[in-house]
């Protein structure tokens, strides 16, 4: 979510951010999409104040409770609290991805701007790399340098970061592409400005609103990716509780206990669908042609 | 000949806007066109005469709705026609020829597929014949080898050609109106010129009814039989073409007719205050009434479209104005004179051509060069005007002056330094001195930025100002420029054009530069505003002492402005001379080409074409760079390059002796400015 605000905080007054503000008002889906997001953004900020109890406490004698007015969500294989580690589930997962998201837009970006910018022989080969990159199946490349180094938050953002900094160099790169034939570039050229003037000052701002979609994209297509890692037991460290781990530990038991899995995975799912919303609701409101982006 | 064809009655058409009001484009238009006539719609952007003009389709662009009255096609009214009906009566009985017909062709399918579709939708040749006719359309806009052109596709051709196969789409229904949306916007003098007579000659054939739309009093004046002058969305004057370009009777048309540059007048014309308003903006009184020198309290009201003498004309003062066949009084500023060479070109050649590998192998000739062989100096404090069509190489020449594009050859001298090098490897101070101004103000500032921040950064980059320094100096410049202060906060997208340019040229002049290299700054702008522009380019200059390279396309703008011209052609000089020599003395078979064509709002003047338009692809290998065009060209013209002759500041570059030059060529015709 801070990829979307910070914009607004550096244009205080721009009328262009409040028009899109006001726009984005208007669609439903995405005021719903916005509201759950917060809500998803409060529980993992303050939900190990909120939990009503132990999320790690284990006791033998209430594995696998229905839910209750005592245990909203049941109680897990180990007899934890499901409500309470649903509500903190989520923080780790929200808290890696959103720096991974953050590196890769940052790399990704300045990369594909830069690509696009310069353009000739350096662009067509380093394409061509950045084409076979994509074609590595980055799951089993994660469980490698995982394995290799370690498992540990900053590998995570890191080799997060890096994988899905590659697709927006794509995506970056083609909305560059737009903008590098304008006057306005070439008037910056004919000043004398450096090359990395013209990409941050001139540039950057065009690609801004493809660039904050994107964004919002891949912060979903990461959370799914951490809570994938999660589940094969590469993501977070038990005991802290995590959607995705949590999905791992109790599959066996979905026949007696499904709450055990439903409620993690629909924290997950309704926070990834917001996203998404939020990020449709966000690219009308801003003008941007989601079909004609280049995705 | 009387019967009207199609009437306008009271029509009103607006759209409603985010907060849901009505804004009216266009108010009360009454208008009856006759059978076999040509009327054009003049006005400047925005006035609403595009959207007049397509409604006489009954196409309204989406979202606007017509608020009151109706315009009929023979009688019946275009609005309450099904969509079927619609749809023959559009490219059948009303044709349009739209702007730019290199985007209206489609570019996958070749001209025979596009006039065959033509024919089939909209005419009633049977299918064998398409083929047959299709020829014919093509000969009828006069195409050149019309069976090699049917294989072709729109890019293939040039921008003249596509405009004459527009026409052959439209003719293909057989129309009886024809609509036709800027058709010559956009093209070379020349080939617009062509056009224009092209277009003149088929009405005479067919006696088709026109309406013509068009920016330019010039190009309107040569077609139309009445003039419909628009302003925001209003018909302020309407009457035959004579009598409103000679006695202009609205003050808005008087003083636009007297903002056109002119080739037969000295300096520089006197500009209108302010800028065309803001569609919809005006919704009570005279629209002009802010900008009208002779506005009073009535004009609050809405005045009338009422007769006087020959015309019709909504003013309230009208008769009671004072006389305006005074004589204008042309700007005409002094230039300095003796003054030191700032720039000096010699020999420069500029090839975009990059030899690959395996040609570098096979020791393949490169082809010929873009540019070669150019020879120009510039004084300190004067301005040089690059002419020609496009093509002709002088944005080559910019580039290569500004350092985007590395002569392949010869030397760029600001005096001392050196300008052959890339602006990246150029020293500060160098950069600061040789600045440009675009075309396009609307491509040329970053519509993400605010004017302090386009400001700000060659504040930055040449004199390393802090943030309270920087809005200080760039409130200075935009005063500079004539903007007040409290436009540095607002976006470009915020500005009208002419307030962009400012903008735009602010900028240039916050390097406090020498050189100012102008790309066709003024092309871009209305009529009205570009008078403003000049005038602020020239004080600039004498204030500033700075130095113009100037590029237009517009040769009454170039007499206007300039002190030296270069005349180019396939990026070679044909002739260098002082104003006063290239417009008045001996010229170039080219130069003269070039000024016969040019237009003027006056209803006499006619151009004189010289040669064909067809547009070349590559300068020729040796010889003279204008043997294939030129009407004069000898066989020693296809071998050896001419020598230069000079008479006093005056350079040809031609084979015939300059004797031969002026009786053959004759003087350019210049006609009296029409006295108004």
């Amino acid at each position: 979510m801070t990829a979307i605000t910070a914009p607004v905080a550096t244009h205080p007054n721009s009328p262009r951010w409040q028009q899109a503000w006001q726009n984005m008002r208007r669609s439903t889906s995405g005021m719903i999409g916005l509201a759950v997001l917060l809500l998803h953004l409060v529980a993992a900020a303050i939900g190990q104040w909120l939990a009503p109890h132990d999320w790690t406490l284990q006791n033998g004698y209430i594995m696998f409770q229905t839910p209750s007015t005592e245990y909203w969500f049941g109680t897990d294989n180990l007899g934890r609290d499901l409500f309470s580690r649903t509500l903190i589930g989520g923080k780790e997962a929200i808290t890696i991805t959103l720096l991974g998201t953050l590196l890769a837009m940052v790399w990704g970006s300045l990369a594909g701007i830069t690509l696009g910018f310069i353009g000739g022989k350096t662009d067509e080969w380093l394409m061509r790399f950045v084409d076979a990159l994509l074609a590595i199946p980055w799951l089993l490349f994660l469980l490698l340098i995982i394995a290799l180094v370690g498992q540990s938050g900053l590998t995570l953002v890191l080799t997060l970061g890096f994988f899905y900094g590659i697709a927006v160099i794509r995506v970056v790169r083609g909305a560059t592409l737009e903008y590098v034939p304008k006057d306005f570039v070439l008037a910056a050229k004919t000043r004398g400005e450096s090359k990395f003037t013209i990409v941050t000052k001139e540039l950057l701002p065009n690609v801004l609103d493809a660039l904050l979609v994107e964004a919002a994209m891949r912060w979903a297509w990461m959370l799914l990716a951490f809570s994938s890692l999660s589940f094969l037991g590469f993501g977070v460290v038990p005991p802290t509780p995590d959607w995705g781990l949590m999905i791992a530990d109790n599959r066996g038991m979905i026949s007696i206990a499904p709450w055990a899995v439903l409620f993690p995975a629909l924290a997950l799912s309704s926070l990834i669908i917001s996203i998404n919303l939020t990020a449709d609701a966000f690219a009308k409101a801003i003008g941007l042609d989601r079909a004609k982006a280049p995705v | 000949m009387h019967n009207s064809i199609l009437h306008v009655q009271d029509f009103s058409l607006g759209y409603r806007n985010r907060a849901g009001d009505l804004v009216s484009v266009l108010r009360h238009i009454n208008l009856e066109i006759r059978q076999g006539e040509s009327i054009g719609l003049v006005g400047e952007s925005g006035c609403g005469k595009s959207t007049l003009a397509l409604a006489m389709m009954a196409f309204l662009r989406g979202g606007s709705e017509v608020i009151s009255g109706q315009i009929d096609f023979h009688g019946g009214n275009l609005f309450t026609l099904s969509s079927a009906k619609l749809a023959s009566l559009r490219g059948g009985k009303v044709g349009l020829i739209p702007q730019n017909a290199g985007q209206s062709l489609t570019p996958t399918m070749k001209i025979e597929a596009q006039l065959t579709e033509a024919l089939r939708l909209h005419s009633n040749v049977p299918s064998k014949q398409w083929r047959q006719r299709a020829i014919e359309l093509l000969q009828q806009v006069r195409l050149p080898a019309p069976e090699a052109m049917l294989a072709r596709y729109p890019h293939q051709l040039s921008g003249g050609q596509q405009q004459r196969v527009a026409i052959a789409m439209a003719l293909a229904g057989n129309p009886e109106l024809l609509v036709l949306d800027e058709p010559t916007t956009g093209l070379d003098v020349t080939t617009q010129a062509h056009i224009l007579e092209l277009l003149r000659s088929l009405r005479l054939e067919m006696g088709m009814t026109m309406v013509f739309v068009s920016h330019d009093l010039g190009a309107v004046a040569r077609i139309s039989d009445r003039i419909a002058v628009m302003y925001a969305g209003e018909i302020i004057e309407l009457g035959r073409c004579a009598d409103v370009l000679r006695t202009p009777a609205h003050p808005y048309t008087q003083s636009l007719l007297r903002a056109i540059p002119r080739l037969d007048a000295k300096g520089l014309p006197p500009s209108l205050a302010g800028y065309p308003p803001k569609v919809g903006s005006v919704t009570q009184g005279c629209a002009f009434a802010a900008r009208c020198q002779h506005a009073t309290g009535q004009c609050q009201q809405d005045a009338q479209l009422l007769p006087h003498k020959e015309q019709w004309v909504r003013c309230h003062h009208v008769g009671q104005l004072p006389a305006s066949n005074t004589v204008v009084s042309h700007l005409v500023p002094p230039t300095k004179q003796n003054a030191d060479t700032l720039l000096d070109i010699r020999e420069l050649q500029i090839s975009y051509h990059k030899p690959g590998f395996f040609e570098q192998l096979r020791n393949r000739p490169a082809p010929v060069a873009t540019v070669d062989d150019i020879d120009l100096t510039l004084k300190q404090g004067q301005t040089l005007a690059l002419v020609g069509e496009s093509g002709s190489g002088k944005s080559t020449i910019m580039k290569a002056i500004s350092g985007i594009q590395t002569p392949s050859q010869g030397q760029i001298q600001l005096q001392q330094a050196d300008l052959n090098q890339p602006v990246e490897k150029r020293d500060r101070q160098l950069k600061r001195k040789v600045q440009m101004i675009f075309q396009n103000p609307d491509a040329s500032l970053n519509p993400r930025h605010t004017v302090l921040e386009i400001l700000q950064q060659p504040l930055r980059l040449y004199f390393g100002l802090n943030n309270t320094e920087c809005r200080q100096r760039a409130a200075e410049l935009l005063q500079l420029v004539r903007l007040a202060p409290h436009y540095l906060d607002r976006m470009p997208g915020q500005l009208s054009g002419g307030e962009k340019q400012r903008v735009a040229i602010a900028r240039c002049f916050a390097g406090d530069p020498e050189l100012v290299l102008c790309d066709e700054v003024t092309s871009a702008l209305d009529v009205s505003v570009q008078a403003a522009v000049l005038k602020l380019l020239k004080e600039l200059q004498q204030e500033k002492g700075v130095t113009y390279l100037f590029i237009a396309h517009d040769l009454a703008v170039v007499k206007a402005l300039a002190d030296e011209v270069a005349v180019l052609y396939q990026g070679r000089l044909c002739q260098v001379g002082s104003v006063e020599a290239v417009f008045g003395g001996y010229q170039h078979p080219y130069t003269c080409a070039l000024l016969n064509a040019v237009l003027q709002p006056d209803p006499d003047h006619a151009p004189q074409l010289c040669g064909d338009d067809t547009a070349e692809q590559h300068p020729p290998a040796q010889g003279c760079a204008y043997q294939r065009r030129c009407t004069l060209a000898e066989p020693r013209c296809r071998q050896a390059t001419p020598p230069w002759q000079q008479v006093g500041g005056n350079r040809i570059r031609c084979h015939l002796s300059l004797d031969e030059l002026s009786s053959r060529n004759g003087m350019p015709m210049l006609i009296d400015a029409a006295n108004f």
